[in-house]
């Protein structure tokens, strides 16, 4: 059936929003490169206003997803991961050509991202164990406290590392029920499209993860400083200590949480720790009287 | 002119007031830098008066930069070269020595802190003073264990804290601050609001008899420049905040690009909920002690009263013949129940916003009450028929102010009560179980209180949501805001 | 008589309330239910009251005139009664301003002595009916109990309900119990004694069962409530005596009909006393704050009341051979 005459069907790298995959409002895209510089795909550029409209989509989702029970969330995350695992072979390709991996290399960071998912999945029930609990308090109460997600977060996905990065900073904030508004690697887009397809296909709800394309330059500042929007993770710009200052004083308006980044990309094969979902966590501590 | 007073008609209560004898104010105080009180830089100082007389208190010392920068230098030194190498059950024992003497203090402190913040006595005496003792009791039993706290094999400290905190609970906010800090291996330089600092003054002569090396805890008084100072210097590792959302805002864009970690425990304007099954009588008193305690100078105070409308008549008339009971006058007599609002300027503002309720168009009542003719005084003051749309139901008033809202559903109870910037803290009267359960998990606020309101521990963690600021002091959660 | 009946007399809040277990059970159960931390924690509120020198002597001269001096033994004889009755009219021989107690209160055999000893003094005869302290005899016999100790002429009437009968919900049996016995306390010129109801609140276990048997009584006709026998610990506690203090306000508010509240048992110190009275007086209100709406059950509370009142009036403290035991 297949020669080397067929005309290969391209694909077009749109944003994902709301569970839909849609242009830019703004119409426009730009030219996304391997990492050897040959073109590799027009990706969409996302505006201020794709940014307004992502929010506004995580925030309609996070009410239904973050009262999920943990063992449902925790499943949709394992099914993520089973879906990833299809979609292997075309995202070795894609992340070795966006990372200018070899293949070995860019198999090894598949596969990575798929066993970080894997991890986070199991965390959905066992997190409120494990940072919260009872408070012995010197008063006939019984006094508990347990971990919520503290709503829409904001993330500047890592730039190198297109599609391990970004799952080690997706998974950790929507295992909790969080809702996300991402902004992909703006030079390494591609992986990051194909994970918003896998994440389509898998069960999470339309509007909990919105995937962003494009220079943050536009969006970014937006999402820093939509008050709607309840915490902000600037790994995504490691590096850029300018634009992360920045950043963290628009996110002062409203008082967002904030994940500083660090100096330079981390590697991202470490163990990962539980630090990037109690960073957004919120503890609610609950007291009631013990009488008769 | 004097006049006989007229003779005793019924159970009218004679004064009980409490002695001042048992505290020795000085006429002025210097900042407390490197274990001893020194004389500021710059020379300046300003003075504390009592909110519910007007009468000065003493002179206290206007810390500059320069002297900030002296503190946080002196805290620096103590951190490398003593408290940080210390090994735990060390420090462990001055701070329950600390606790120790607290409690010995604790008519000492009561009465001073009631001088300077106008706050009744029994208040200061049974909640403040011996809560702030609880709280050094339980971090020092920390300050040996942080390897089994959760928050990985081997924490160390930040370095030195700058901590800023308010007027409204003065020495059980140093208590909340310094605490966790001195438990964890940090050293502190704190900032005393401007208006209250004398019994962070005092605490500094209870380090000395502590025998805590110099250093470990500097206290330097000032105003907003002072505090300005504080968190925006290079040489601290943390900044720790209470007070308004305002300044808090200010203090998240200042450290912006630093490594400086922050916690902020800012504003709120808490929904008090009260369905139609409520164990009304407790509820009121829940009503109550959530607006009226400390003359709602609280940040978690249930300022939104939300009743369910079956009940609200009959809650409203039972709040209202509570509150003719309250007796608001002298802080230092033993039966009042609501004090001195702390200040001049926060009393105009509680004023300002009390018009603007009326202006609106809300049912303004106050509990009938005789008020001083000298200090700042404000009568416990509800307001009804208070829609979320009024700004006596947005913004926080930090008064003995009640806005009264009403609901038909569960569902209406919650999404009024989660409409607001703020999280900090709700409470929730029901008798059922599985609604009180139903609501906790709903409402977005970092303390539920439910069937009770206004209650704090050591052990239990405490701080908000949204813009009510962000970290947990208390429990074992405090220990993280301290630690890296 | 039908138990309805009684209740939309007594409460034109409830006009159709029918007598039967079920209804009042409705009812009962529909009241604000009552939080054990919260309630405790409001009397432990009202107790740090601090109530000194003109207050002080209000409230003592008041706790002495609310007293019902009780002697319940079955050592009783008729000198220790006539001694108590002498120390009520008289509680301080040497100081005529002292007021006297509000009542005696003894075993209906006794009550003859009694009003003898007392005579026109003001001072009343209460005496406990109704198989006290347990309850459990025949309706008839406590009808007969009560009505000796009325002809023998008693003022007051101290009845205990049927704990068992209210734990297990048979609360029509209660409530018409003390209807039958509020009749029994009818006097041939038409003229009642009064009827305190007793509830062992000790047994009842519950605030919750506090509030509704208040309720109950009051709807049946008490004109006192009152906490305990003495018999049974816990006694008369501050929580209780609040929860009956907020049943009484309320009940007036709905009514119209005050009813008075009586703590019994264990309360021995002046201290305790001014406890209790700030509590009637902020939260029943200062309508209560009279010998006819809130008494004290005591025996040995009346010579701390004189010892903390010679203290005051000579400045010195008293001791237990200044004041007469009997």
């Amino acid at each position: 059936m297949t020669s080397g005459n067929r005309i290969q069907v391209r694909k077009t790298y749109k944003l994902y929003v709301g569970g839909a995959f849609p242009r830019s409002e703004s119409g426009r895209s730009y030219v996304v490169e391997d990492a050897a510089g040959s073109f590799l795909a027009n990706a969409t550029h996302a505006s201020r206003k794709d940014a307004r409209d992502a929010v506004l989509a995580a925030r309609k989702a996070f009410a239904g997803w973050s009262t999920r029970t943990p063992y449902n969330r925790g499943q949709v995350l394992y099914r993520v991961a089973e879906v990833l695992e299809g979609r292997r072979a075309q995202l070795v390709e894609e992340v070795g050509r966006s990372e200018g991996l070899d293949s070995a290399s860019a198999a090894e960071a598949v596969d990575l991202s798929v066993d970080r998912l894997v991890w986070y999945a199991g965390w959905a029930d066992k997190v409120a164990q494990v940072v919260g609990g009872t408070n012995p308090v010197a008063a006939p109460y019984v006094n508990f406290s347990l971990p919520e997600p503290t709503g829409v977060v904001a993330v500047l996905a890592p730039s190198r590392s297109s599609l391990l990065g970004l799952v080690s900073v997706l998974a950790p904030v929507v295992v909790t029920g969080c809702t996300v508004v991402v902004a992909a690697s703006p030079a390494r887009p591609v992986p990051a499209v194909t994970l918003a397809e896998v994440l389509a296909t898998s069960d999470v709800p339309g509007g909990v993860v919105n995937l962003l394309t494009g220079p943050v330059a536009d969006t970014a500042p937006t999402l820093a400083s939509h008050l709607d929007v309840n915490a902000l993770d600037l790994t995504g710009a490691a590096g850029d200590q300018a634009l992360a200052t920045e950043l963290e004083q628009a996110a002062a308006g409203s008082l967002k949480r904030v994940l500083r980044p660090p100096a330079t990309e981390q590697d991202w094969s470490d163990d990962p720790g539980l630090d990037r979902i109690t960073a957004f966590l919120e503890t609610k501590t609950v007291w009631h009287p013990v009488g008769l | 002119m004097t006049s006989t007073p007229p003779p005793r008609q019924g159970f009218d209560y004679a004064p009980a007031p409490e002695s001042r004898s048992v505290v020795d104010i000085r006429s002025s105080y210097g900042l407390f830098v490197d274990g001893e009180l020194v004389d500021p830089v710059g020379g300046r100082s300003f003075k504390t008066i009592s909110p519910a007389t007007e009468e000065v208190l003493a002179e206290v010392s206007e810390g500059s930069a320069e002297d900030v920068d002296l503190a946080v230098q002196a805290a620096r030194r103590a951190f490398e070269t003593v408290w940080s190498p210390m090994p735990g059950r060390e420090r462990a024992k001055y701070l329950f020595r600390i606790a120790r003497i607290l409690q010995e203090r604790s008519r000492e402190l009561a009465v001073l802190e009631t001088l300077d913040n106008g706050k009744p006595i029994k208040e200061s005496r049974d909640v403040d003073v011996p809560l702030a003792a609880q709280w050094f009791f339980y971090y020092a039993g920390w300050a040996d264990k942080l390897e089994h706290a959760g928050l990985g094999p081997a924490p160390r400290p930040l370095g030195v804290a700058g901590q800023v905190i308010p007027w409204n609970f003065p020495l059980l906010m140093l208590a909340w601050k310094v605490a966790p800090a001195l438990a964890c291996g940090n050293t502190v330089v704190l900032k005393p609001a401007e208006t209250t600092p004398l019994t962070a003054l005092l605490f500094a002569e209870i380090c000395q008899q502590a025998d805590l090396p110099p250093g470990v805890v500097n206290i330097v008084t000032g105003a907003g420049e002072t505090g300005r100072a504080l968190v925006s210097h290079p040489g601290i590792d943390k900044v720790a905040f209470t007070g308004s959302t305002e300044v808090g805002r200010s203090i998240a864009r200042a450290v912006a690009g630093t490594t400086k970690k922050v916690t902020l425990e800012l504003g709120g304007k808490a929904a008090n909920i009260v369905f139609d099954d409520a164990p009304l009588d407790e509820a009121v008193e829940g009503i109550v002690h959530g607006i009226f305690f400390n003359q709602g100078h609280v940040c978690c105070a249930g300022s939104r009263l939300l009743v369910q409308e079956s009940v609200a008549e009959e809650v409203l008339e039972r709040l209202k013949r509570r509150m003719t009971t309250l007796r608001v006058g002298d802080p230092l007599d033993k039966n009042t129940d609501v004090g001195a609002i702390n200040s001049a300027e926060q009393l105009a503002r509680i004023r300002e916003l009390s018009d603007v309720g009326e202006q609106e168009g809300a049912g303004r009542w106050s509990a009938p009450c005789e008020l001083p003719a000298h200090g700042f005084w404000f009568p416990p003051t509800i307001f009804t028929g208070v829609s979320q749309a009024h700004r006596i139901a947005r913004e926080e008033i930090f008064g003995p102010v009640l806005s009264v809202l009403t609901f038909r559903t569960p569902a209406e109870a919650v999404e009024k009560a989660n409409n607001t910037p703020f999280g900090l803290s709700a409470g929730v009267w029901s008798d059922k179980g599985s609604r009180t359960l139903w609501a906790a998990s709903r409402l977005r606020a970092g303390v539920v209180w439910a069937n009770t309101f206004n209650k704090f521990d050591p052990a239990s963690p405490f701080g908000g949501y949204k813009e009510s600021g962000y970290g947990r002091e208390g429990g074992r959660h405090g220990l993280e805001a301290y630690l890296r | 008589m039908s138990a309805g009946a009684v209740v939309s007399t007594a409460s034109g809040l409830l006009p159709d309330l029918p007598g039967s277990d079920a209804t009042l059970r409705r009812f009962l159960h529909g009241l604000p239910g009552v939080d054990q931390v919260g309630a405790e924690a409001r009397a432990a509120d009202l107790a740090t009251r601090s109530i000194k020198t003109t207050a002080k002597a209000f409230a003592i001269d008041l706790a002495i005139r609310m007293v019902d001096l009780t002697t319940l033994e079955g050592a009783d004889t008729p000198g220790k009664v006539r001694a108590l009755s002498a120390k009520a009219m008289r509680p301080d021989p040497t100081d005529p301003t002292c007021p006297a107690a509000a009542a005696v209160c003894v075993y209906p055999d006794m009550v003859g002595i009694a009003k003898d000893a007392l005579g026109g003094s003001g001072v009343h005869v209460a005496s406990v009916a109704t198989a006290f302290p347990s309850g459990r005899a025949a309706l008839g016999v406590k009808l007969a109990d009560t009505r000796d100790a009325v002809a023998a002429g008693a003022d007051e009437i101290d009845m205990v309900i049927d704990r068992g009968a209210f734990l297990s919900g048979r609360y029509l049996q209660v409530f018409e119990e003390i209807v039958a016995v509020g009749e029994a306390c009818r006097r041939a010129d038409g003229s009642s004694a009064h009827l305190k109801v007793i509830f062992e609140t000790g047994e009842l276990q519950t605030y919750d069962n506090v509030r509704r048997v208040s309720w109950l009584a009051m709807l049946a006709g008490a004109d006192f409530i009152k906490t305990s026998t003495g018999k049974v610990q816990p006694a008369a506690t501050l929580p209780v005596t609040l929860v009956m203090l907020e049943a009484v306000r309320d009940y007036r508010a709905a009514t119209g009909v005050t009813v008075g509240v009586k703590p019994a048992g264990g309360i021995r110190a002046s201290k305790d006393a001014l406890r209790y009275l700030v509590m009637v007086n902020e939260v029943a209100g200062p309508d209560w704050l009279d010998p006819d709406r809130f008494r004290f059950g005591a025996s040995s509370l009346l010579n701390d009341l004189l010892m903390q009142r010679a203290r005051l009036t000579s400045g010195r403290y008293s001791g237990p051979d200044y004041v007469t035991v009997d």
